[in-house]
């Protein structure tokens, strides 16, 4: 569509904008409240927190760790699926989807259910050390569960925005398919891929839900915020969640920092 | 050399049927034909992109219908040539040496060496979104040739450029064709392209190939009636032009033409049948040109009636209207005259 300036008194354009601005409003204030209630000694206090610094460390490893798995898993698929015509296509398209409307509680149940430790899967992975239950493994099965989707519908959009000839030309050229996926696809779907990373990482993050159940220990840190809510009140999880907050946010500005320019 | 024998392909809703020709060694062969003929199709059938349903395809006699894209090295220059975007020239041109895993060294001296003979060395650091049209056709056909390509397939190679780079780069197709020794299949919808370049012309229409021969053949003896209304051209000749007077005159065997402009050497000449006056008897005109010939044949045209004419051996169409051929009482063996300008003779340069 092509953008003009937003300026005159159309009713319409009135009637949006202040659609728009209340909406701002209303996602903004929460963030900022949680910023003016939060007392600079409790801010600090969080970084003494022992059990919160923990938490948080946590939280940011097994979401790097689940992205990483969820690059190594999803990309692959997200080229066959854009690159390809084959039978079950849109079903797998379908699956890929799935978590996107499954509650998080109801996916945690259902991971706990297929792959704890005494099921006929987590038994074949526990012998290998793999067992979910309240482990770093569960925590990090939870966030692919629920963030894959993201990473996986950004990159087949990257890969298939990619104009067909390039790969005609690369492989008279004498290319393999192989070296065309590293030097052609992979370089002009690089902006699709680390915007789906990011938002895959930020998925991760924030999961609660899932992780709850399959792996309440170790405490990652937005499990310790729901926690110290219920046990101590909003007061006592005030200030982790705004410490959250703002590591959650500073890498996510330095992911997109690393994006700009790139094409 | 490129055989083809044979080459069908069912495509959706759309067939390439019984396509046969071959390319000879250092030949140029221009595919003509309407969008929608299949030309692009067919390309991608010779580049391996596609497999073809039925018949055989051979390069250096060699059967490659089989062959991946990649194994056949050929030459593929795509419409809107696809310079890969992320790689500046050097990088874009090298792609083709990077994959046949030479050295550093040995593909640095090629890209230099190829580019110095294609002029297009200062290129070499930049990005292709800064390229002109032109620049980036030399590009690709840099990129395309120094691979030593067995064969080099051009789509629509000067489609999306204006006039008169377009008429620079016909002659550096060419010149690429001969320098290089290399055949090239080209295909085009665009007829001053295929007469200037072609030395053997294919005509293309509905997925079929109607007709293969040197151009002036193929447009002056159409050996199918969608031929000429496909490109419209009912009189061509090819001669050889040397400037006179400030003009020039188009020597055709027995037969000589004023043209306007500049010319010499080889030309293929068209004069349009609507151009052309039909008399009786010399008329003294404006027309530097006036050809006097036996009347062959008259053919009801529908709105008009086209008037054969053999000059010297060479048959030429006008077209005149039926209160005309009454008033003149042509009768087939009668003596007539043709008159035209000069400058409604359109030369192409060879």
């Amino acid at each position: 569509m092509k953008v003009g300036k937003l300026s005159g008194k159309h009713p319409l354009k009135i009637t949006f904008s202040i659609l728009g601005a209340i909406i701002i409003l209303f996602l903004t204030i929460p963030i900022l409240t949680l910023y003016l209630l939060t007392k600079p000694e409790g801010f600090i206090g969080v970084f003494y927190d022992d059990e919160a610094v923990k938490a948080i460390i946590l939280s940011i490893l097994a979401a790097t760790t689940s992205t990483i798995i969820c690059l190594i898993f999803g990309v692959p698929l997200a080229f066959i699926l854009a690159r390809y015509n084959f039978k079950a296509k849109s079903l797998i398209n379908s699956i890929i989807d799935l978590p996107l409307v499954i509650p998080h509680s109801v996916a945690g149940i259902a991971i706990l259910s297929a792959y704890h430790s005494r099921s006929p899967l987590g038994w074949i992975f526990s012998n290998f050390g793999l067992i979910i239950e309240d482990s770093f493994w569960g925590i990090v099965a939870a966030m692919v569960f629920v963030s894959i989707t993201i990473l996986i519908n950004s990159a087949k959009d990257g890969f298939s925005l990619v104009n067909r000839e390039y790969e005609y030309v690369a492989r008279s050229l004498g290319a393999g398919l192989t070296r065309i996926f590293f030097t052609i696809y992979i370089p002009l779907s690089f902006k699709p891929i680390l915007s789906g990373v990011i938002m895959c990482w930020a998925r991760a993050m924030s999961e609660v839900g899932a992780i709850l159940i399959v792996a309440y220990f170790p405490k990652t840190a937005p499990v310790l915020i729901v926690e110290r809510f219920l046990n101590y009140g909003l007061t006592a999880a005030r200030p982790i969640a705004a410490v959250l907050l703002l590591v959650s946010v500073t890498i996510f500005m330095v992911l997109r920092f690393i994006g700009r320019g790139k094409r | 050399m490129l055989k083809l024998e044979n080459v069908s392909k069912h495509w959706g809703n759309f067939t390439i049927s019984n396509v046969s020709f071959t390319c000879k060694r250092e030949e140029y062969f221009v595919i003509m034909g309407p969008t929608g003929a299949g030309k692009t199709l067919l390309l991608q059938l010779i580049a391996g992109i596609d497999h073809p349903d039925e018949g055989r395809i051979f390069i250096d006699d060699v059967d490659v219908t089989d062959l991946p894209s990649e194994k056949r090295e050929i030459g593929y220059v795509p419409q809107n040539y696809a310079l890969f975007p992320h790689f500046n020239v050097y990088e874009n041109i090298a792609y083709g040496l990077k994959a046949k895993k030479l050295g550093y060294s040995e593909i640095d001296k090629k890209v230099k060496d190829l580019t110095q003979q294609l002029n297009i060395d200062h290129l070499l650091n930049r990005y292709p979104a800064t390229l002109s049209g032109g620049e980036q056709q030399r590009v690709a056909i840099a990129r395309a040739l120094i691979i030593k390509p067995k064969l080099l397939l051009l789509d629509e190679p000067l489609g999306a450029l204006d006039l008169k780079t377009r008429e620079e780069l016909r002659d550096y197709l060419r010149l690429v064709n001969r320098k290089f020794k290399v055949p090239v299949v080209h295909v085009t919808h665009d007829l001053t392209e295929a007469l200037a370049l072609a030395d053997r012309l294919a005509i293309m229409f509905n997925g079929r190939i109607l007709q293969i021969d040197t151009p002036e053949k193929v447009l002056s003896h159409p050996s199918n009636p969608v031929i000429p209304k496909l490109t419209g051209v009912y009189n061509i000749f090819r001669g050889k032009a040397t400037p006179k007077n400030g003009l020039s005159l188009v020597k055709i065997d027995n037969l000589t033409l004023w043209v306007v402009g500049k010319y010499s050497g080889e030309v293929i000449v068209t004069v349009r049948p609507e151009s052309i006056l039909v008399s009786n008897s010399p008329i003294f005109s404006s027309g530097r040109n006036t050809l006097e010939g036996i009347l062959e044949n008259i053919e009801n045209k529908g709105l008009v009636y086209a008037v054969i004419v053999n000059i010297l051996g060479k048959k030429f169409t006008a077209y005149i209207t039926k209160a005309s051929l009454e008033e003149l009482k042509l009768k087939p063996k009668s003596r007539v005259f043709l008159t035209f300008k000069a400058s409604e003779v359109h030369v192409i340069e060879r």
